[in-house]
């Protein structure tokens, strides 16, 4: 199939940006208007020619799609394409960018700039999503660092210039790592073509001998050693515990569009990469590591969500609340079952729709009283009735109340983990149990009660804009929860050739063990 | 038979000429009047050069005086970048000296003479070729580092270097002699043949090791880097920006040269050295960077980092080894040229400043130049899309093949360090309050040409890098056997 597509989402918002760089002159009220209604055209454009690619998407085919490939540097390709499990990506990538750029209609400080920056971040995240060859991919995986580094440092709260910082450094860190073992790939495989090609990664075998590396014995070798590397740039993505604690930061500085990318696209970028590189390419490295994360990520969900019962930072609580939401998505991903996977994926997308609104839902508030100070508030439902629904309604979805979307992710997620790891399951469940708790209460401090405070007494309810950009979520979040085949239909066959791919290479690693043993 | 010799260092002999009748001319007739002139004319011819450079040869070697002069791909390139980088120089500093008093007419004859100096250097097949050159690259470089007489700090810049670069001299001839001695030659073609693995000559090897002592001053890699930032500080800022540039490309070329060339059986025993050089300098070049105000400074330590990562593709001891450690010496000299031409646009009331804090909310007035410095902090910084991170990526898998993994890991490790700084200064220009003191802003002419150009070089570069690389693969093809 010889389409540009794919190349025509990515850079139409690049190109948008580019316009506005070069050709919108001067930085008063009637520019930054002309730059929003560009920004959200552009991307309501973009999310417009993405439905094509999904009404086109067969998702019975578990080929890469719509590919576009041309020659690039040093034997590398550009390459881009779509399969059952980042054509979800893309969607919600597409879908989430016009809600931020409308809940940023209020910026007035260097609007041109602002737009730019979310601009550009969109053609990188889609990059991510789609890019088919390994440098392209640590390309846009890392470019998305600087416009994010920006966003948080120029347009973000009181200490944005430390969360700035550790958010890029934190990141960073995490990523070159990740560096060296793609280096490692192209050279032992000879191509950075991660599916599809004549040779490609997905399907070449990273084996190796166990050997000792500083007096420790590597058991799975190279590949447990690459999967590491890759780990400690996903992770940190991600964010699993115990390296979560840029994200906290990040979210609290970070304008209010910028929580709302971060947490709705950027971080699904880490579960991205364990589903297409880590489980499918390393598959030995992953089983060697798989009972840590499982654990690691029980504890994710049960100690971040108590931390975030503690909390009095709005934004922060909820930041906790996605790392413990996380939690289930590495449960599930490393499962690696039919149920897991999909979960993950689902859960993903949820989350993405959900945290997108809560944040949403903080800025709302923080608007009119700019704190973000849980103890400021209590007592809105008197004055803002249809805030209060909303704020509800995403409250129990966060919780995972059946009907919504949340509830689907996380029991795809536990029914897996069960089989695989029981008490890690149980483990988590109580997670389930305190995610309600902190939750609830958040939602009983702002919302409920008598409006006592002087301060609220004029408060004013959602506006016509805040509510046309809550409601495609509350849509969404309803329509996947009541009918989640919609999605499970999508990823399934391309998840259930993950999930196979996984389990034969093991059994393939087994018997090459048994043999080597019998020859001794 | 010498007539071809001579054939073949015609650009040598034309841009000698040049120098010594512009020298002679300007000091009979107009003196220092003629400076502005001298300088177009100098970068004009230097430009010239380059092309003929680039064109003559296509691929094949020339060997002149019995070997001490080589002339193939790789010299080539190495010349072709050194006289690019220099005529960039030489144009950008014009209206800074004019400005400031300091553009006699000595200057651009100065630089033209340490261009030779280091197309000799690049050429050379014999340690009296490789000295010769190295010497006229030096001296004139001494002589330029004290430019502004009556200020102490660049005098005392030109002292220091002259004094450092003096013993370093003296190591290089030291181990020179030593080679000499043990195998009998001083042509490259000689040594090679006498240092066979296995069967080297422990004098042979201390006399390695001392040239190489030698060479790592010239490249300012640790721990022979001591000058580097405080003649980066004394020296005015065009010289700064000279120094960062055509010596770094023609100093990493000759070690390049003297280690394949003169030692090429023998990697194992110099890589080792060579990968520690690289280790220590990315670490403390990022790190000694973090403490600096002074932007100079600042550009010194991280010159001695980007050493560091370009010794990396040397230490891998491989062709493709070599070819990135090219690729990654172009794109350092690009991206070094547009971050000096904006550090020579800093300044207020028309005194020049180096005080990175003074860039505050620079953003705000010069979104442009802001915007094109930003490109050039995260291409520094090794950040993709960026050109800068191809450069790493190249120097990163000529390590990996090499089986110098370590050495990749220690390499990425050093880079997140390194982008400490340049973040600060992307700090400064973008995220701080407004506030009424300012920066000049003028227009800048030719320095926001070069500053913009090496900005786009930047990001368009990354579609197919200008074919630099197939050009480097040759060149690195030419030097390896």
């Amino acid at each position: 199939m010889d389409t540009h597509l794919l190349s025509i989402i990515t850079f139409v918002p690049a190109f948008a940006a580019l316009i506005l760089a070069v050709f919108l002159r001067g930085d008063d009220a009637a520019a930054g208007r002309n730059a929003k209604w560009l920004a959200f055209i552009t991307t309501t454009v973009t999310f417009v020619i993405s439905l094509f690619v999904l009404f086109e998407f067969d998702p019975n085919n578990t080929d890469f799609q719509f590919v576009d490939e041309a020659d690039w540097l040093l034997g590398l390709k550009y390459r881009l394409g779509v399969d059952g499990i980042s054509i979800l990506f893309v969607m919600l990538t597409t879908f989430m960018m016009p809600l931020v750029i409308a809940a940023s209609w209020n910026v007035e400080h260097r609007v041109k700039e602002y737009m730019i920056a979310f601009l550009l971040l969109e053609t990188l995240m889609l990059g991510v999503f789609m890019a088919l060859d390994l440098v392209l991919f640590y390309l846009f995986f890392e470019a998305g660092l600087i416009p994010m580094f920006l966003i948080i440092g120029i347009w973000g709260g009181k200490e944005r210039i430390y969360a700035s910082f550790k958010f890029f450094l934190y990141t960073f860190l995490g990523s070159v790592l990740m560096l060296v073992a793609m280096v490692a790939m192209f050279t032992e495989a000879g191509t950075t073509c991660i599916g599809g090609c004549e040779i490609s990664l997905l399907t070449h075998n990273f084996a190796s001998d166990d050997f000792e590396l500083l007096g420790i014995q590597i058991i799975g070798g190279m590949q447990t050693l690459m999967f590491l590397a890759f780990f400690a740039s996903f992770a940190v993505k991600m964010p699993m515990w115990p390296v979560h604690t840029w994200l906290p930061d990040a979210h609290v500085q970070a304008p209010t569009a910028g929580s709302v990318v971060l947490a709705a696209i950027l971080l699904k970028m880490g579960g991205y990469g364990f589903l297409r590189f880590s489980l499918p390419m390393f598959p030995v490295g992953a089983e060697v590591m798989t009972p840590l994360i499982l654990w690691m990520s029980a504890i994710a969900i049960v100690y971040t969500s108590l931390v975030a019962l503690v909390q009095q930072d709005m934004k922060k609580l909820i930041a906790y609340s996605s790392v413990a939401h996380m939690g289930f998505v590495t449960m599930g991903i490393f499962a690696a079952n039919q149920q897991g996977v999909d979960g993950a994926i689902f859960q993903m997308v949820s989350h993405g729709f959900i945290s997108g609104a809560l944040f949403l839902i903080v800025g709302v508030i923080y608007d009119r009283m700019h704190t973000r100070d849980i103890d400021a508030y209590g007592g809105l439902v008197n004055r803002m009735p249809a805030y209060a629904l909303v704020f509800m309604f995403f409250t129990m979805a966060n919780v995972g109340l059946p009907g919504t979307s949340g509830f689907v992710g996380e029991f795809l997620t536990l029914m897996a983990t069960f089989q695989v790891n029981t008490w890690v399951a149980a483990v988590a469940t109580t997670g389930v149990i305190f995610s309600a708790a902190y939750a609830l209460w958040l939602y009983r401090r702002v919302v409920m009660g008598d409006l006592i405070k002087e301060s609220l007494k004029a408060i004013n309810d959602m506006t016509a804009r805040e509510k046309w950009i809550l409601a495609p979520l509350v849509a969404m979040t309803l329509i996947l929860g009541v009918y989640p085949a919609l999605v499970l239909d999508m990823i399934g066959p391309s998840v259930a050739a993950l999930v196979e791919n996984y389990d034969m290479a093991l059994e393939a690693a087994d018997t090459a063990v048994q043999t080597a043993d019998a020859s001794h | 038979m010498i007539s071809a010799d001579l054939n073949t260092i015609l650009p040598e002999i034309v841009l000698t000429g040049f120098a010594l009748l512009g020298l002679l001319g300007a000091v009979y007739t107009t003196k220092d009047k003629a400076a502005g002139v001298l300088v177009w004319l100098t970068a004009g011819l230097m430009v010239l050069l380059a092309a003929w450079v680039a064109m003559s040869g296509d691929g094949s070697t020339n060997i002149a005086f019995h070997g001490m002069f080589i002339d193939d791909s790789f010299a080539r390139f190495a010349k072709v970048a050194i006289l690019l980088s220099a005529a960039a120089v030489l144009v950008m500093s014009k209206s800074y000296m004019t400005l400031r008093g300091l553009l006699r007419f000595e200057y651009p004859m100065l630089v033209a003479l340490a261009v030779v100096g280091m197309m000799m250097m690049v050429s050379a097949g014999d340690l009296m070729a490789l000295y010769m050159g190295l010497e006229l690259q030096s001296l004139a470089l001494y002589v330029v580092a004290s430019l502004r007489r009556d200020s102490v700090k660049s005098t005392e810049a030109g002292l220091k270097y002259f004094v450092l670069g003096a013993l370093s001299s003296g190591l290089l001839l030291y181990g020179a002699s030593l080679v000499y001695g043990y195998a009998g030659t001083t042509l490259f073609a000689g040594i090679i043949t006498t240092a066979q693995t296995g069967g080297t000559s422990l004098g042979l090897l201390f006399g390695l090791v001392f040239l190489i002592s030698g060479l790592a001053f010239k490249v300012s890699a640790v721990p022979f880097h001591m000058w580097t930032p405080d003649v980066y500080e004394g020296a005015p800022t065009p010289i700064a920006a000279f120094f960062a540039t055509a010596p770094k490309m023609a100093a990493m070329a000759l070690f390049a040269r003297v280690m394949h060339d003169a030692f090429g059986h023998i990697i194992n025993d110099w890589s080792q050295i060579v990968a520690l050089l690289s280790v220590l300098s990315m670490f403390l070049g990022g790190i000694a960077a973090i403490g600096q105000t002074n932007i100079k400074r600042l550009m010194a330590f991280s010159s001695i980092a980007h050493m560091g990562y370009a010794l990396m593709g040397l230490a891998a001891g491989t062709v493709f080894g070599v070819q990135a450690m090219l690729v990654y010496m172009a794109i350092y000299v690009t991206m070094n040229l547009g971050t000096f031409a904006f550090i020579l646009l800093m300044q207020k009331d028309g005194a020049p400043i180096t005080d990175i804090r003074s860039l505050h909310m620079y953003a705000k007035n010069a979104p442009g130049r802001a915007l094109a410095m930003l490109v050039l902090l995260f291409s520094l910084a090794g950040v993709p899309p960026m050109l800068g991170f191809f450069a790493k990526f190249y120097v990163l898998r000529a390590a990996y093949e090499a089986d110098m993994t370590w050495l990749a890991v220690a390499g990425v490790i050093a880079s997140v360090i390194n982008a400490y700084y340049y973040l600060r200064i992307v700090f400064y220009m973008y995220f701080g309050e407004e506030r009424s003191e300012t920066l000049d802003n003028q227009n800048g002419g030719v320095l926001t040409v070069v500053l913009m150009a090496s900005a786009l070089i930047m990001i368009v570069g990354v579609a197919n890098m200008f074919g630099v690389e197939g050009m480097a693969a040759a060149a690195a093809a030419s030097l390896v056997n």
